[in-house]
């Protein structure tokens, strides 16, 4: 019996007003996460431990959805390493090319548009819009109307080269080397490690740089903003001309804004894929397969799941240490006031 | 100088529109011809406004709903972009008070565990989760989620980049303001919407926005998990008709296009400021 009466008596004295009220708060408050988690959870989390699953599955094409079974394995695995084609390794250089390449062109012309934006100009807020444009246009759209900028034919790009005298080129159809191209253009070659990037390659960066310079140099903007004025002041009075300025002051106390924008840029390329699908479908042959598109086309196009999940997790493993590397390297010389 | 180079930025920025506006109203034969140039006059031949109704007419149509096909693009894309922009911006409201204003044991965890999923590409669940989508079974009829609506929606319906961007402005608020409203008989509902809600109107415009943008531009997911053309947004009927019929018609491709750009540049004009702040304030990007 006295058991009993602790037992009830317990509650009442557990559960003061104070403690109910915590109580109801975490409650609530649980139930306001629980909406975003619950997506969270089953479409980012959950997929990874799913993915490297199927990466297993040695045998799994389309018709999962009659509940074939798995038989498990490193076939998917050791294809990606193994296959006669090497398009793993291949996409893994287009990807990183793209990226060497486009990444220092776009944040190098966003400083430059940035710091000249900086300066007291009038029309500063129209030119800001205007840069903007290319960034929110729909991709595919833009990237659609570029294909035909490119065009060989009654293009407009190659129209405007013409005119001035130099050779129509074909763009986007153009799997070969850049500086093989101008090397045959003079009446010599190149061995295969000096022939460059390809030119449907560079064709995309152009387009890439245009999209995103804009976006890139309001970023910029907002961190020329925050270096305080009197440090330009004080460097004046010192004697400093223009460029020291921007070498001594701008550079340096401008550098979380750039390695922050490195960060984003990086990782923009290699999950690039929209417009390069829209324009090229990773050709011409493979000149322009990136890593995204490799993984994308052996789902889509072959079925090939498992091959294409265990493709995804041997090239995010590779990328993410170049990323960590590339993080190492750069944050170091970040300068923080 | 500063005034040429940027003169310069701007025309290479402006140029593409240009010439899809200028292209989208002239002839096949003016362009067979050669006639390129995106600036006035635009040839011996008339503006040829007729373009707009051919393209939208060999697009093809829509028995399902009785239409042409290039209106029941846009109607998808509105209705999953819709349903996304509300859906997000409802889940980050929720998610982000919890995480700013509410006492709730384990909370930096789980807001440690939300940031890490920043760090998953996408490129590593596009495979699993385009199996869910045929493995999932339709609760609104038979079949998956595959070719449905559902899977165009609702794995978008959280994003991490909402629920920080809010949890930032509603951390702002200072705490004695839910003590007042305590005081007048309020709960933690009734704040948020009555009081924090109308604060934080900037911030929610600009998760609104941005989710806007990036939902009106995704292709490769709709790509990958429609079948159908009724079932498809507007970016994948765009590069469908690009790779089919209109990769040869410049004319037709850039009328399409046009209809496609032409609103989302006059909705940004209304709303750049929006952008602007939102992009700087945070930084980051979907």
């Amino acid at each position: 019996m006295t058991s009993q009466a602790t037992a009830v008596a317990q509650p009442t004295s557990f559960f003061t007003p104070r403690r109910l009220r915590r109580i109801r708060e975490a409650g609530l408050g649980y139930l306001f996460l629980l909406p975003a988690f619950a997506i969270l959870v089953v479409f980012e989390f959950f997929p990874v431990f799913y993915g490297l699953g199927i990466s297993l599955c040695t045998n799994y094409r389309i018709r999962f959805a009659e509940g074939q079974s798995c038989v498990y394995g490193l076939a998917n695995y050791a294809r990606a390493f193994t296959d006669p084609s090497r398009e793993m390794l291949h996409s893994l250089l287009v990807t990183v090319t793209y990226s060497v390449i486009s990444v220092p062109l776009q944040l190098g012309l966003a400083l430059v548009l940035a710091y000249l934006l900086f300066q007291n100009i009038r029309g500063k807020a129209i030119y800001r819009v205007l840069f903007f444009m290319p960034y929110i246009t729909p991709t595919v759209a833009s990237a659609a109307v570029w294909a035909f900028l490119y065009s060989p034919d009654k293009g407009l790009i190659n129209e405007v080269i013409t005119a001035v005298g130099g050779p129509a080129l074909k763009w986007l159809g153009e799997p070969r080397g850049v500086f093989q191209i101008i090397a045959v253009a003079n009446g010599g070659s190149l061995p295969a490690m000096l022939q460059g990037p390809s030119l449907a390659m560079v064709a995309l960066i152009i387009f890439t740089t245009w999209v995103f310079v804009g976006y890139d140099t309001v970023i910029f903007l907002a961190g020329l903003g925050n270096i305080p004025g009197e440090l330009y002041e004080a460097a004046r009075i010192d004697g400093a001309g223009g460029w020291q300025l921007f070498r001594r002051i701008t550079l340096p106390l401008l550098s979380p804004t750039t390695f922050f924008l490195l960060l984003l840029t990086v990782i923009g390329t290699f999950k690039a894929f929209n417009h390069i699908y829209v324009m090229t479908l990773g050709g011409p042959g493979n000149a322009t397969t990136t890593a995204s598109i490799l993984i994308f086309k052996q789902m889509y196009e072959y079925t090939r799941y498992g091959y294409s999940a265990a493709l995804s997790f041997i090239l995010f493993a590779i990328i993410l240490v170049i990323t960590v590397i590339q993080n190492r390297v750069a944050g170091s010389r970040v300068v923080y006031s | 100088m500063i005034y040429a180079v940027l003169t310069l930025g701007a025309i290479i920025a402006v140029i593409p529109f240009m010439y899809m506006l200028t292209t989208s109203v002239k002839s096949y034969g003016s362009l067979i011809a050669g006639n390129l140039w995106p600036w006035l006059p635009l040839g011996t031949e008339p503006v040829q406004w007729a373009n707009y109704p051919d393209a939208i007419q060999q697009i093809g149509f829509d028995r399902q709903w009785q239409m042409p096909m290039f209106f029941r693009y846009t109607i998808n894309s509105i209705i999953v972009t819709l349903a996304v922009v509300v859906g997000v911006s409802l889940t980050s409201v929720l998610a982000g008070y919890a995480f700013a204003q509410m006492d709730i044991p384990g909370k930096n965890i789980l807001f440690v565990l939300l940031l890490a999923t920043i760090m998953i590409p996408g490129d590593l669940t596009i495979v699993p989760k385009a199996v869910m989508m045929y493995q999932f079974p339709n609760p609104f009829g038979s079949g998956s989620w595959y070719n449905t609506y559902l899977a165009l929606i609702v794995p978008f319906l959280a994003s991490v980049f909402g629920i920080f961007l809010l949890r930032q402005f509603f951390m702002q608020i200072p705490k004695d303001l839910f003590d007042a409203a305590v005081i007048d008989g309020a709960g933690h509902v009734r704040y948020l919407f009555r009081i924090v809600l109308p604060l934080s109107r900037p911030a929610l415009v600009s998760v609104a926005l941005l989710n806007f943008i990036w939902t009106w531009d995704s292709f490769k997911w709709p790509l990958l998990v429609t079948r159908d053309s009724n079932m498809r947004v507007l970016a994948v009927g765009l590069q469908q008709f690009l790779v089919g019929e209109g990769g040869t018609k410049t004319h037709l491709m850039m009328a399409f296009s046009s209809m496609v750009i032409i609103p989302v540049i006059v909705f940004y004009f209304f709303t750049q400021k929006y952008f602007t702040e939102g992009i700087t304030t945070t930084g980051l990007k979907g």
